[in-house]
């Protein structure tokens, strides 16, 4: 199992669902955050005087898969999320040890 | 069409208090758009210096302001019935609502200044400043002008040429002045500008609320400027009248349009804040004569308002005069045009009328609102607040209370 982790741009985040259910995944997690890549955030400007926007809105999305469906999911990702402009984001894969179902008790594959 | 003396006297009367009462509500424009301008940890703080400063003014201009200004003697006790004791001519509206009418331009005035002192003067040092302000300073040169008295009986601003309709210069530019005098008393805002010379932004909390006290001021002035006509029992009283509020709106919609543009080539984006600056700059600048210009005239004026509003803000800002809303531009520099606009279109005023009255009053309201500062700094109270305060707001420093105590704010 895998956790996939996505920061995309927001207004991604419906493309980026959309994707992820036509691929057979069950469930995602999403939050909204705030932070920074190599840009380093960006200016703006108020009444003439610029002001800087150190971190910006992105929304983070966490899906948890099975290993066969791991290279599908990351295409659907940056497929859906990609829009070639800085600022579309990164994709973190980390390996996944344990899942449990609440209601049921299910673990593993089962319970994703 | 007969008008007997009685009804005149009624429905100039009338007039005069629905102008009077339009002008009260301009109170909730400054209100609503400084409170709009400064930042969430603020407001509270500059809403009670706004409602306050209000009641100061109505009441130091009962006590000794207008008898300074037109006579009338302290607490108004020589306000009798039909006009003031002793006058020679009946008045044409009754006195009292003359005075009404007179009070709420005091706290116009006064309402400047709370824009320019923004986010770092201490409450009761303000107020403190007010009281003086509105019984002593603006009275004063409210005397020179409208009151008609000779200045320091050396020279009489009336005889030179000078004309100002409904106070560009005597109302607003005043109020400028004594901006200025407590910007430079008190400093910039902490982060204004970094240790380099940087000039930094700190944006307002609530465009929404500035926005509604740009709409509120707008409607007020008709009162402002509308009033100023001092009658409308007539066909050709009705007539000015009409004809000013016709040039007041044309002037604000100039204003901001001239406002919006220039901000847009210069920064590349429609900065709102700057829109709401040029329809009051408009206002402004028609203030001091909106009863000659053709509407055309009107709307030209008020866009030249609107234009060198924005570039007067930004200029102010760079040479660190920091002021949150930008109260000297619209009433102080803008105030300036208004006044020398006037002979353009007004044969009854001079150009070297007008300069004499502005360097008038901007010398008397600057120098003694400066030496008002420097004393209550020195003697009563530091008029700025703590680093500490500053930081954490004025809000809970000065009043114990946050306007948006649902929100955290970091900035």
């Amino acid at each position: 199992m895998k956790m996939v982790t996505a920061v995309i741009k927001p207004f991604k985040l419906d493309d980026v669902r959309e994707a992820l259910s036509t691929i057979g995944v069950q469930g995602i997690t999403v939050s909204e955050v705030k932070g920074f890549g190599r840009q380093k955030g960006h200016t703006e400007l108020y009444r003439g005087a610029e002001y800087v926007v150190d971190f910006l809105p992105k929304t983070k999305v966490e899906v948890a898969v099975s290993d066969e469906l791991l290279d599908q999911t990351i295409e659907a990702i940056s497929g859906a999320a990609q829009t070639g402009n800085i600022g579309d984001g990164k994709i973190f894969v980390t390996s996944l040890e344990q899942s449990i179902r609440i209601r049921t008790g299910e673990t593993g594959v089962e319970a994703l | 069409m007969e008008v007997t003396a009685e009804l005149s006297y009624a429905l100039n009367t009338f007039y005069f208090l629905v102008c009077g009462a339009l002008v009260m509500w301009m109170a909730a424009g400054f209100a609503m758009l400084e409170a709009g301008l400064v930042r969430g940890k603020n407001t509270t703080e500059i809403l009670t210096k706004n409602v306050v400063l209000f009641a100061v003014a109505c009441t130091m201009y009962m006590v000794v302001g207008y008898d300074i200004m037109y006579g009338g003697g302290l607490f108004l006790d020589g306000l009798a019935g039909d006009g003031v004791t002793g006058a020679e001519e009946p008045a044409g509206y009754a006195p009292s609502a003359d005075f009404f009418f007179q009070v709420v331009f005091v706290a116009t005035a006064m309402s400047i200044v709370s824009g320019a002192v923004a986010e770092r003067m201490k409450l009761f040092a303000f107020l403190i400043f007010a009281v003086v302000m509105t019984a002593f300073i603006y009275p004063m040169e409210g005397s020179w002008t409208w009151g008609g008295n000779d200045v320091f009986g050396l020279y009489n601003l009336g005889e030179l040429g000078f004309l100002d309709f409904a106070g560009s210069g005597i109302v607003h530019m005043a109020g400028a002045a004594a901006g200025v005098a407590g910007v430079l008393t008190i400093g910039a805002r902490k982060g204004k500008y970094s240790a380099d010379g940087r000039v930094n932004a700190i944006p307002g909390a609530n465009l929404p609320l500035a926005t509604l006290g740009t709409f509120i001021l707008w409607m007020g002035w008709f009162g402002f400027n509308g009033g100023s006509v001092l009658a409308t029992a007539t066909v050709g009283d009705a007539n000015a009248v009409a004809v000013v509020f016709l040039n007041t709106n044309a002037a604000a919609a100039g204003g901001c349009i001239a406002a919006l543009l220039v901000a847009r080539l210069m920064f590349g984006k429609s900065d709102l804040t700057m829109a709401l600056n040029g329809c009051l700059a408009g206002l402004v600048a028609i203030t001091a004569g909106p009863d000659t210009p053709t509407p055309l005239q009107a709307t030209l004026f008020g866009a030249l308002g609107g234009a060198l509003v924005v570039m007067s803000i930004v200029t102010l800002d760079k040479l660190k005069f920091d002021d949150p809303v930008g109260a000297i531009s619209v009433h102080g520099v803008v105030g300036l045009l208004g006044l020398i606009l006037v002979p353009f279109t007004n044969d009854g005023a001079t150009m070297s009328g007008q300069i004499i009255g502005a360097l008038t009053i901007f010398v008397w309201v600057f120098v003694v609102s400066m030496i008002v500062f420097k004393v209550v700094d020195m003697f009563i109270m530091k008029v700025r607040v703590s680093e500490e305060e500053e930081f954490e707001g004025s809000d809970l420093a000065e009043c114990g209370m946050e306007a948006y105590p649902e929100f955290s704010s970091t900035r």
